[in-house]
């Protein structure tokens, strides 16, 4: 070691900053990606539709003089009012599950952790299917069905009891988190199946809420996502906001206390943001697995883990990632549509193993 | 970085500390000036580990009082602790492939504003860090895949680019080679002389304690037991009480320091 502590070094080619160019390229690549993916999503479904009409759309919305429509009302119909809003909410749930996954990943320091690790799943899913139990299935609220409503209840306050039951002294463990999540999700679990096997004998019409844990991004038209957007923007603003204290949880909770991080807060804070950001997700799409795992992982073995770059990156990979599994869960057997979540993890895997095994060393601990 | 500066005081005044009913540090009262740079040694479980935790006011719960620079930990927020205490622990591994650069400017993390960005400041002052360490030319490399000696050079740069006046080290050299240990040595050396940052250093090598620091201090079962220059404090007595351990002490023909020749033959078997 040299003594010289106040000689200046030159910067060197090829260091990785925490900002820079490199990063408005990669999420400038990313930005392209979620506007192809929404152009094509928007464009091709189980009825077709010439991509003029489209063009002819898009035209219009700009503020410049409109030009005569060609194309039949009923398509406009379909775009507008079906299939536009069906991407926006597929690049929601994907945006929102791709950054709760890297803010539990970093805040839990562990690979292994996704939206769902602490609870959040299995609460969805009792609370569902309890829901449409006490209350039946024609309750609405602000655009939305009884099940997504419950879902939203079940999987925020399951976080909200995981997180309570993990403190102690004011304080709580990160193990404790873990473990406490794995815990009320395994009771969730059973208490859910269990409804499922009461429901033959009691007649209750609990296929429906099957259905909608398999996951499958379903929105009727506009109303709900006008609910559901704004939050979710607001709470991945805040996302981006703790990322500096994520990069610093990398040190352990001691560690990251001693550069100044205030560790109860950030916990809170992180907790809050990335269960509010996945039980919105759950109430416009049901659980849809893999992608919040997935995401933030292949996204990291690329451009590296600093969470400054990580989150915005993850959130539009992600925003693409589901548009296009969306477009083939509702067209590779259309008009039936299957389950989201299947595409998902079948297209994901593949992909993710192979950026895995090309990246060895990455999850040394 | 900071220059030499009076409030880089530590004042422990009736500390005491208890884990679970367990009494770890028992009215612990000690004062450290401005720029001195002092040893903490004593065995394994006699407080060490937990006097710097209290320190760098992590365990706000303690008893007593601490104060830094003449303020009182308890009432400071952990950004305000952190610009003015840096800590280096044992080096330790991270979950994810940060590149060494990354790591070192987390130790920006205390100066950075709500978007949490680093200005051209900071970036100069990880800069300086990583050259004082002598870490430039690994800034790039990741930092789990550095030797143990490296990794721990990143993490005294981490607390350097604290720019913090007080700098508490806890067995710093547990895990390092001879050459290692002595090159630390010499580090934490030259940036208690240029800058007057205070060094507090919980060590196990005696030697080293002897060479490095002018004052030592003697935990036992969390209390002061001795403290003075090396001289006064390392003597047959004191590691016989203190350490259960039968030994010569010599002097170093260099330096005059004291040098521990354990005797293997009649040292206590278990304290």
């Amino acid at each position: 070691m040299n003594e010289q502590l106040d000689g200046l070094a030159a910067p060197e080619v090829g260091v990785p900053r925490w900002r820079g160019p490199r990063a408005l390229v990669v999420l400038g690549i990313l930005a392209v990606a979620v506007l192809v993916a929404s152009a094509v999503g928007v464009w091709r479904g189980s009825v077709g539709i010439h991509p003029a009409t489209l063009l002819g759309l898009f035209w219009n919305a700009l503020p410049l003089p409109d030009v005569e429509p060609w194309w039949i009302a009923t398509d406009e119909q379909i775009l507008l009012q079906i299939r536009l809003p069906r991407v926006l909410a597929a690049a929601g749930v994907g945006a929102s599950l791709s950054i709760a996954g890297v803010m539990f990943q970093g805040l839990l320091r562990n690979p292994l952790a996704d939206p769902f690790v602490i609870g959040s799943s299995g609460g969805a899913a009792l609370g569902a299917a309890a829901g449409t139990l006490l209350l039946g299935m024609e309750f609405t609220a602000m655009g939305f069905g009884i099940i997504p409503l419950l879902g939203f209840l079940g999987s925020f306050s399951a976080v909200w009891i995981v997180f309570l039951l993990s403190r102690h002294h004011g304080r709580a463990s990160i193990s404790g988190l873990i473990l406490a999540g794995f815990a009320i999700g395994s009771v969730a679990g059973a208490l859910n199946a269990l409804l499922v096997l009461l429901s033959d004998q009691l007649q209750l019409r609990i296929l429906q809420t099957l259905t909608w844990i398999l996951g499958g991004v379903s929105v009727n038209g506009w109303t709900p996502l006008a609910t559901v957007m704004p939050v979710m923007l607001v709470a991945g603003i805040t996302g981006l906001l703790l990322t500096a204290r994520l990069n610093a949880m990398v040190l352990g909770e001691r560690g990251a206390a001693r550069v100044g991080v205030d560790i109860e807060r950030t916990k809170l804070l992180v907790i809050v943001v990335a269960s509010l950001l996945t039980a919105l997700a759950v109430s416009l799409s049901g659980l849809i697995a893999f992608v919040g795992l997935l995401v933030p992982h292949a996204v990291r073995l690329v451009i590296g883990p600093n969470n400054r770059l990580l989150l915005p990156a993850a959130a539009l990979a992600g925003a693409t990632y589901l548009i296009l599994m969306d477009l083939l869960a509702r067209t590779v057997l259309a008009p039936i549509e299957l389950p989201v979540g299947i595409f998902t993890a079948i297209v994901g895997a593949p992909f993710f193993i192979v950026l895995l095994r090309r990246a060895r060393g990455d999850y040394e601990f | 970085m900071s220059s030499k500066d009076e409030n880089a005081t530590i004042d422990i005044d009736r500390l005491s500390f208890a884990y679970n009913g367990n009494r770890v540090l028992h009215d612990v009262s000690l004062r450290l000036a401005s720029g001195e740079m002092v040893a903490v040694i004593g065995p394994n479980g006699a407080g060490k580990t937990t006097l710097m935790a209290c320190v760098s006011g992590l365990l706000p719960e303690h008893q007593g009082l601490v104060q830094i620079g003449g303020c009182d930990v308890r009432g400071m927020r952990p950004r305000n602790v952190a610009r003015i205490v840096g800590v280096v622990p044992q080096e330790f591994r991270v979950p994810f492939a940060y590149r060494v650069r990354e790591i070192v400017s987390l130790g920006r993390s205390p100066y950075l504003g709500r978007f949490g960005g680093l200005s051209d400041s900071d970036e100069l002052v990880v800069d300086r860090a990583l050259a004082a360490t002598d870490i430039e030319a690994l800034q790039g490399r990741e930092y789990n895949a550095l030797s143990g000696g490296e990794r721990q050079r990143v993490v005294i740069a981490l607390a350097l680019a604290q720019e913090s006046r007080i700098l508490l080290l806890d067995e710093p050299t547990a895990h390092l080679d001879l050459s290692h240990r002595v090159q630390l040595l010499r580090l934490v050396g030259a940036i208690n002389a240029k800058r007057g940052v205070t060094v507090l250093a919980a060590l196990h090598d005696l030697d080293l304690a002897a060479t490095g620091f002018p004052r030592v201090i003697v935990l036992s079962a969390g209390r002061v037991v001795a403290d003075g220059p090396p001289r006064e404090v390392i003597t047959p007595g004191l590691l016989r009480q203190v350490f259960g351990v039968d030994a010569q002490i010599i002097e170093d023909p260099l330096t005059g320091s004291p040098r521990v020749l354990p005797n293997l033959e009649t040292s206590l078997s278990s304290r």
